[in-house]
Formats: structure tokens, sequence, C-alpha cells
């Protein structure tokens, strides 16, 4: 028999070794997260799949269930944060969803939607970020990277090529590509790379595919990101 | 053809009254007149006072984003930049021709539009005008108003746009700034269910259009004296035709005329536009004013939109608005009408066109196709025309080998009608406002004749870094004291 813990009142089994997230989500409990795959070792950078365990918080992603934990996680103080730090990540980069192709497709908006984001707040950045064009299958657009690290890990850990690093420190952190010339033309990144399908954003885009896809059959015109913890789990 | 009353001789010593910002129209533009103490007019300018960008800030994207990015430079008539912009990047991909499905969903959701947009224009913005007069009671001259007053035709006016936008929802996904159109085709076709359920009303929708059409000639026909003189100016006119001669908003090649009708060009392929058309720009306007090459800066500048399409086509392949354009072409006996109210009038005729256009799709099972996409040789630089429904929209673009633009050039319709309309308005100020006591009644006649052709304000101020600024420290005498330019 699988021991238990309580999120938001409901009793949730786990077997020994799971993470909260990993729990709660088999559970059918949706926990916000970004830098968070299920495919990959748990970074614990974004925070918000930040809950509160016995009173304290913690992230979700990072920290193992154990029996009789009380977990808070779909409260308003919670969600506020949670909200707080999702419009950091818009004000950092530049995510115009008017005319963005992952629209729809994209974790960090159908995020927003979920916490009920209705403006930025914060004083956007508007940082210069060109977009990395070179290769004849991918393009790479910077501006919209919320630095989760998911293609780093997935190039590293699973295609074995090391392509992407996160390069700098604090709030000045960017992703890079490994290359000479910095461009990803001259790497030996492919769209078979597991890293081309990891970006939970619109940073790693399959060329001349975008909008492919009409309006009403996105990802989350289908359903919300509450509803998806199986697309999740499948790996977005 | 002249550029009468663009500039005073002496500005300093005249009054300025604005109508800031002019109502009723889409965008924000002002119109600043010069008056001497006898209340004589000296000067009259229409300015666009917005500054948007789009040409710019779109250099360095993916191509296959333009479509959906540039339609955002306008909210009533979006679908026009998205499908010019998709003609133009077919041309990038090597979509030579696209499949028969992809066309009639594309020109399914053109016309569509063209109807929600005439529909808005007329019994929205213009309507109150036309009912209740010029210089009736400023509380009821709306919308409001009218529907107070003529319930039925506030209601039809509704719901005739409301049909527009439903046929824009079920080919572009939404009903403002949706994504149908891609590069090389379409990404959706029509379920049955959606096809159905506007064949169910497009019925009414054709018989109420032909009423519109009735109910302007009526008004147009009762009172000649002011309708064929408001606003008055001569001027070439351009559109494009489509096969045959035939009007078409979605494709053809681009015909002019002069004045009394004559070509000047036609069959010319819209790829080579430039070679036709020249944009010159002037220090206190925003928005560029375009000419026809061959006849130069002061006798080469033209109009657009519904009264040039109506004249310039041989015919209209649907029957009653066929019917409809010989009972114009006949009223006008036999030569070019140039009175922009005559806009109006042609502008209802295009609206039943549209909806016997969208009839004829919906009865056609290209619509319910999967067979949405092509692809061929890419190139690198593409042009894309279509008639908007306030005219004739260029686009181009120029890509790189990695698929980023390089260059665009958009000259949108109201641009087209630039030297248009601030002639119309300088004829009304000369007409009614000259030496009399000015009234707000008398500044809505300025008004009527820029709302007759429909400008949108906001479209046609999407340059950046090209447009000459000129900024003027003017004492209390009205002496410049400093001035700085950019050009």
């Amino acid at each position: 028999m699988s021991q238990t813990f309580i999120i938001d009142g409901k009793t949730v089994p786990f077997e020994e070794g799971q993470t909260i997230i990993q729990a709660a989500t088999k559970a059918g409990v949706f926990i916000p997260h970004l830098c968070y795959h299920p495919d990959f070792k748990p970074h614990g950078s974004c925070k918000l799949c930040t809950v509160k365990v016995n009173g304290r918080q913690t992230a979700s992603c990072t920290m193992r269930a154990m029996a009789g934990m009380v977990v808070e996680s779909d409260t308003e103080e919670i969600n506020a944060e949670r909200r707080a730090l999702t419009q950091m990540l818009f004000v950092e980069g530049n995510h115009f969803c008017p005319s963005c192709e992952q629209s729809g497709n994209c974790q960090l908006q159908a995020t927003a939607y979920h916490l009920g984001m209705m403006s930025p707040h914060y004083d956007h950045f508007f940082p210069n970020r060109p977009v990395d064009a070179s290769h004849p299958e991918v393009l790479l657009d910077f501006n919209r990277c919320i630095l989760c690290s998911l293609c780093v890990r997935a190039s590293r850990d699973v295609d074995g090529k090391n392509v992407f690093a996160l390069s700098g420190r604090g709030i000045t952190t960017h992703l890079i590509v490994n290359a000479k010339s910095g461009q990803l033309a001259d790497t030996n990144f492919t769209l078979d790379d597991k890293a081309a399908h990891v970006c939970p954003v619109g940073v790693i885009l399959r060329k001349r595919k975008g909008f492919a896809v009409p309006i009403g059959e996105r990802t989350y015109d289908k359903q919300p990101i509450s509803g998806t913890v199986d697309a999740v789990t499948e790996g977005h | 053809m002249t550029y009468n009353l663009e500039t005073a001789e002496h500005p300093e010593k005249l009054r300025r009254v604005a109508i800031d910002p002019v109502s009723r129209v889409e965008g924000h533009g002002k119109v600043t007149i010069l008056l001497d103490d006898q209340n004589k007019v000296h000067q009259v300018r229409l300015h666009i006072v917005e500054f948007r960008g789009f040409e710019k800030f779109i250099q360095g994207r993916p191509y296959w984003e333009v479509p959906v990015m540039v339609q955002r430079l306008c909210g009533i008539c979006p679908v026009s930049h998205h499908l010019a912009a998709s003609k133009a990047l077919d041309v990038i991909v090597g979509a030579k021709r696209l499949t028969p499905a992809a066309e009639k969903l594309r020109r399914l959701m053109h016309y569509g539009q063209m109807l929600q947009s005439h529909a808005l224009h007329f019994f929205h913005l213009c309507s109150p005008d036309l009912l209740f007069g010029f210089d009736s009671d400023i509380t009821k001259r709306n919308i409001v108003g009218v529907a107070a007053a003529h319930p039925e035709i506030a209601k039809r006016g509704v719901l005739l746009r409301k049909f527009g936008q439903e046929v824009i929802r079920v080919t572009a996904g939404k009903r403002v700034h949706g994504t149908g159109a891609v590069p090389g085709g379409m990404n959706k076709s029509l379920t049955i269910a959606e096809r159905d359920e506007l064949l169910k009303d497009i019925y009414h929708i054709v018989s109420w259009s032909r009423d519109a059409v009735h109910l302007i000639q009526k008004v147009h026909i009762q009172d000649p004296g002011l309708y064929n003189s408001f606003g008055i100016f001569r001027s070439n006119f351009m559109s494009i035709v489509g096969h045959n001669g035939d009007l078409d908003f979605y494709h053809g090649t681009l015909r002019a005329r002069d004045d009394n009708g004559k070509l000047i060009f036609d069959d010319v392929d819209y790829q080579q536009y430039d070679k036709y058309i020249e944009e010159e720009v002037r220090p206190w306007s925003y928005m560029k004013f375009p000419f026809f090459k061959s006849l130069g800066r002061e006798h080469g500048w033209y109009k657009v939109g519904p009264l040039a399409r109506v004249q310039n086509c041989d015919q209209i392949s649907t029957p009653f608005a066929e019917h409809e354009r010989k009972e114009f072409v006949d009223y006008a006996g036999g030569s070019p009408m140039h009175a922009p109210l005559a806009y109006h009038w042609t502008r209802m005729i295009e609206m039943l066109h549209a909806a016997e256009v969208i009839k004829d799709l919906l009865h056609d099972d290209d619509l319910l196709s999967d067979d949405l996409m092509v692809e061929g040789e890419r190139k690198m630089e593409g042009v894309g025309v279509i008639e908007a429904p306030r005219g004739t929209l260029f686009h181009h673009y120029r890509v790189d080998e990695n698929d980023l633009i390089t260059m665009a050039n958009l000259i949108v319709s109201t641009t087209n009608n630039n030297q248009a309309m601030n002639e119309a308005v300088r004829h009304v100020a000369r007409r009614y406002l000259h030496g009399r006591e000015v009234t707000e009644g008398l500044l809505n006649h300025i008004e009527v004749a820029i709302r007759a052709f429909d400008p949108c304000l906001s479209c046609a101020t999407h340059a950046l870094g090209k447009m000459p600024l000129a900024v003027e420290l003017v004492d209390p005498e009205g002496n410049v004291v400093h001035s700085l330019s950019r050009s």
C-alpha cells in the first residue's frame, strides 16, 4: 500500500522517491510550472511550482513527497506570487502574443491565463535580442526565452550534444549556442533532437510552419493548461 | 489638379481653427484651417497625427509571421493586411497558383470583410449625416440617434456587419485578427456546420444589401444639388480589375484612368507597381502622397476605393450588383462621377456584390476541401495587392536567405487617397466656410467630406524612419524663431 500526503485537502498517493509535483500530476492535481518537465531532472529555477509544505515554501518539483505532508498549492496567496513571477517573465523578454506563432501552444501564455494575469504590471525591459535564423530548419527567437534550461538539459542529457547553455549571471543571464560563431548553423543540432521539441515558449521553432494550426485547434484552445496534465506528461 | 489652399502665404496673421480629432473615422486625424479676420479661408490641411512604425519593426522577423503581425495595423479591416501580406509571401514561397480551395476560402474571408466594413462605414459612421443632415442636432447625429429614429435601418446595419464578422470568424478563426491565411495557402477549410450556419442567413443579407443600395440611391437622387457637387474635385483614379475587367476585390491587374475616364495604364502586373507609382513626402504630414510617375507630382495623384473601382471595371459578375452599377453609370451620364458623396452609393453597390459572391461561394464544395497548401521555387522578393474596403493596398517585401524580412513597403488605401481627401476638404472649406462665422455644423461639413472616403488613419501612418519631421518654434506674432528638420 502506497503512502499518501494531502494537497489542498485532497489525499494523494505517492511512491518512494517521487516529488510533490510528480505525485500531484499523477493524481490529476495541476501545479503551475514552466522549467519542470517529467522527462528531465528538476531544475527548480522558475519557482512557479512553489507550494507551502507544512507552512513553509518550497519548489514542488524538487521536494520529495513524504507521508503526512500537508501541502497548500491553489491558494490566493500562492497564486498571487506565481502571477507576479509570471509578470516578471513577461516584462524581462519581448513577448508579443498577438503575432507570436506559439500563441495558443505556449505554456507561459497559458499559465498567465490560468493565473488570471490581466496586465504585465511591471515596466517592460524591452531587451535587444536578435534572432538566430542561421539554421536551415530551425529559428531561435531569444526574445521569448524564460531561461527554463529545458533545451540545455535535453541537448546535454538526451541528445548528447551540448548545443545550448545559460551564460552570464543574475539579470544578465541569457541563452547561448555552443559554437565559436554563436550561430546554430555551426552546431550539429537537427530537427530530430529532443531539444528541438521541449521549449515551453516560442524560442526554438521549426521554420516555415508558423500558424499552420488554426485557431480553435491549438493545444490550449481545446482545454486550459490546468486540464492538460497528461499532455504535459507526454512532453509539451 | 492644383495644391491651392495647401499653404497660406502669411500664416502668421491668420486665426487657426482645428477639428481635432476628426470623428467617426478609424484612427486619429485632425484638420487645421487658417482664417483671416473676415473668416476667409487661406489654408486647409488634413493631418495624420499618429506614428506607427510597422515597416521598420517587421524587419528582421521571419516572413511567416508577417501576415499575422501586420494586420494589427487596423481593427476594422485587418483581413486586408492579412491577405495582402499573404499574397506577397505566396510569391516568396513560390506558390504561383493557390489550390482552388485556398483561393476560394481567402476570397470568402475577404468578401466577408468588405461586407462588414462597408456596413460599418455606411450605417454606423455615415448614416447619421445622410439621414439627419450635416448640421443637424449634434446630440442625435450618431448611430444611437439613427436607432431611435430609424430602428429598422440601424438593426440591419448591425446585423449586416455581424454576418460579415461571422464569415471572417469561420475562415480566420477569430472575428478580428485571426490567422487563416498562411504563405502558400490557408490553415483551415470550412466544416459543413459552419457553412450551413452562414447559408441560413445569406439570403436576408443579399436582400438587405439591395435595400441599402436603394436607400442611398434615393437619398442621392433626391438632392442632386448637394450630392453631385459637395466637395467635388476631378482626379485620376485607380484600382485592380479582375479577369475580363470584372470588379474584383481579391486579385487582378492594375488599371488607371484620367478624370475623363481615358485609360492611363491597364493590365499592369502589380509586381511592377513601383515602375508606375511613386510616393512623395511633405513636411507637414506623416502620411505620404503617392502619384503616377508618368504624370508627375502635380498631375499624377489619384483616388481609390469604391467610387474608383465601380467606375474602373467593365462589369460586375453578379446580377444584382451589375444592375445597380448600370443604374449608377446611367445616372453619371456617360462620364466618370467625381463627387465624393457618390462614394456612399458605390460602396453600397460593392456591399451588395460582396453579399452575392459570398452566397455563390457558400454553394461551392471546394470550401470544404482540405487541399489547402502549395509551394514552389523560393524567391527573395514579392508584392501582394488587394482591393481593401478603402481602396488599393500594396504590400511589398524582401526576404533574405535565412527567411528574415529585410525590407517592407506598404502603400495603404488611405495613403492613396491622401491628396484626394485634402482636395475635398479644401473645396468644402471654400464653399461653406469662406467668409462665414464658423459653427460646429459647418465644421461637420468638412468631416462629412473626409468620411466619404472612409479613411483609415491608423493604417495610413505605418512608416517609420522615412518621414521627414519638421519642428518649428513660433513666437506669439507667428514669426519662426527656430526650426529643426530631419529628411
